[in-house]
């Protein structure tokens, strides 16, 4: 594997993270876990209408899964639902600016797989298949 | 005694010619698996272009040889772990196939509600599901023999405590492939026996690495692995003494493992076809031989030598490093310590670890190895990572690594 998966901005990103913590009564919540791994998060939306006002993550893992949430929920943020509904590997990919490779895609793509089970969570809506696929 | 040819033997195992990343491949994962010596490649190669054919039944000249090969490779490994016969070993898929078929036939025999089961929290899952599952079904309750505090051993007075719930049968590792520590199973099967329970012996961890005897361990079930003995996957060794397996039913039927078959009723073949049913891994049998082989011509006391030495080496070294801790015996203290080293970088997972090592050609296992309640419950880890040596490795394999750990130290800045 080529090292740019520890870009400058996943390490800093970990060590530092954005967005870290709770948000108090959230819209909705989601944890989730990669058991081979050993990474886990919760994410917390704010959401008004159709807009993602605020989000925050707590976890624990790797500097793959807990980076890309930094970076993640930093993106989101302030974008519609329908928007962030469309996200898909392609978007992590683009985000951290190389492709994590088959070992470490589940590490990479673990906070967008919460993040949209969370959405789907609170518009009442299974899952959709791109989600799953994550 | 002379020490083993490392050089000379790297030779022998193709893959180790691979260049990963633009580095040459280190293979510091033998406790997954291990390589495989040319021999072992082409005897398999050599059974299918010369001899390929069922077995105990071709009366032609090629199923002669390819039986006569199969059992050629039970009576290595017979010798090779000092059981009284060939009839005493039975290949089944790998260590967890073996350990289950005891749990399915022995134990459903001979455990009953409220019975005790006796296993320790250093095993790997197969030597605890296959119990938690049997204890289950009987409504027996499942014992664990506590890890010291320093992470070393097992603990001496839950060790005594649990033997005396009077086990009806005790299952251990002799190698932990967590920790690497060497348990003391002589000592431990001598008192399970004083009070009447069996005792079952995980060898995946040592029989690919030090010389193991059945007899002398007091083993009355002893399970391994090929793939992790040189040898190819797909096959494993069952041992137990052949008046234990004449009294446990078979597990599975068909063809094979029968004597006659009517309508109504069938009679079993003898041991240890009994407990093979179906046409065999020949191949794999084949090629075990092959790799049992092999580790007889280097010698199973200077294969323990040599990785002796090599894991104290790379203890040193590690030990030497700040913010690195290795787990179980330290570098001082390797008598009873296998060529497996579990260690963390404190603040960076241990797969962002593994995934270091991989871009300079260093291949090493993060996780929790199969483990669970050793890792999550005893060293209170999500994973560790772990590099673990064979005899293809030398003190360039350990220093390799070594590199790697400060390569993620300069990657993680908090380190
Ligand atoms: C101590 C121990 N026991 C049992 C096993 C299971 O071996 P297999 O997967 O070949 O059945 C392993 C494999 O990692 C092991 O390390």
């Amino acid at each position: 594997m080529p090292l740019d998966i520890y870009a400058e901005e996943i390490i800093s990103n970990y060590e530092h993270p954005h967005n870290k913590g709770k948000i108090d009564s959230p819209s909705v919540k989601l944890h989730e876990n990669n058991p081979v791994c050993g990474d886990d998060i919760t994410i917390y939306c704010a959401i008004k209408g159709d807009r993602l006002e605020d989000v925050k993550f707590e976890g624990d893992g790797c500097a793959i899964s807990m980076g890309t949430a930094s970076m993640l929920t930093d993106f989101v943020k302030g974008k519609s639902l329908s928007e962030i509904e469309r996200m898909d590997l392609n978007t992590i990919k683009e985000l951290i600016g190389m492709d994590p490779g088959p070992a470490r895609v589940k590490c990479a793509t673990l906070a967008l797989k919460t993040l949209k089970g969370s959405l789907f969570l609170y518009q009442h809506k299974e899952p959709d298949a791109s989600t799953k696929e994550l | 005694m002379a020490g083993i040819d490392v050089s000379k033997i790297k030779q022998d195992f193709p893959i180790l010619n691979r260049v990963i990343n633009g580095k040459r491949l280190v293979y510091l994962d033998s406790a997954a698996t291990s390589q495989k010596p040319k021999q072992v490649i082409e005897k398999i190669k050599d059974y299918y272009e010369n001899y390929n054919a069922n077995i105990h039944r071709g009366i032609y000249k090629i199923s002669e040889e390819a039986t006569e090969a199969y059992i050629d490779s039970k009576r290595a490994a017979s010798k090779f772990i000092n059981s009284s016969s060939y009839n005493e070993i039975i290949y089944t898929k790998n260590a967890t196939d073996s350990i289950n078929l005891v749990a399915l036939s022995w134990g459903e025999q001979n455990i009953k509600s409220g019975d005790h089961i006796m296993i320790s929290e250093m095993e790997h899952h197969s030597n605890i599901v296959p119990w938690q599952m049997l204890a289950k079904r009987k409504g027996a309750v499942l014992d664990f023999v506590r890890v010291n505090d320093d992470l070393t051993s097992l603990d001496k007075d839950s060790l005594a405590e649990n033997l005396d719930k009077c086990p009806k049968i005790v299952a251990l590792t002799q190698v932990s492939n967590v920790l690497g520590t060497i348990n003391d199973i002589r000592g431990i099967s001598r008192e399970a026996h004083s009070r009447g329970a069996m005792v079952l012996v995980d060898g995946a961890q040592s029989t690919p690495h030090m010389p193991v005897d059945v007899k002398d361990l007091g083993a009355d079930f002893f399970v391994a692995s090929s793939h992790k003995m040189l040898g190819p996957a797909g096959l494993g060794i069952l041992y137990a003494s052949s008046k234990v397996l004449e009294e446990m039913p078979p597990l599975i039927g068909g063809g094979d493992m029968i004597l006659t078959v009517e309508k109504e009723r069938s009679t079993w073949n003898t041991i240890p076809w009994k407990f093979e049913a179906g046409t065999a891994n020949i191949e794999g049998g084949i090629g075990f031989g092959a790799a049992i082989e092999y580790l007889n011509s280097v010698g199973m006391s200077r294969i323990r030598e040599h990785e002796k030495e090599i894991t104290r080496y790379a203890l040193e070294m590690i030990e030497g490093i700040k913010n690195v801790r290795a787990y179980g015996y330290p570098a001082n203290n390797i008598k009873d310590k296998a060529g497996v080293i579990s260690f963390t970088i404190d603040g960076v997972h241990p797969h962002d670890v593994a995934t270091i090592f991989d871009s300079d050609g260093v291949a090493i296992r993060a996780g929790h190895h199969c483990a669970m309640p050793l890792v999550k419950s005893v060293l209170h880890l999500p994973a560790v990572s772990r590099m673990s040596f064979y005899i293809y490795n030398d003190e360039r394999d350990v220093d390799a690594a070594v590199e790697a750990i400060k390569k993620t130290k300069t990657i993680f800045k908090k380190v």
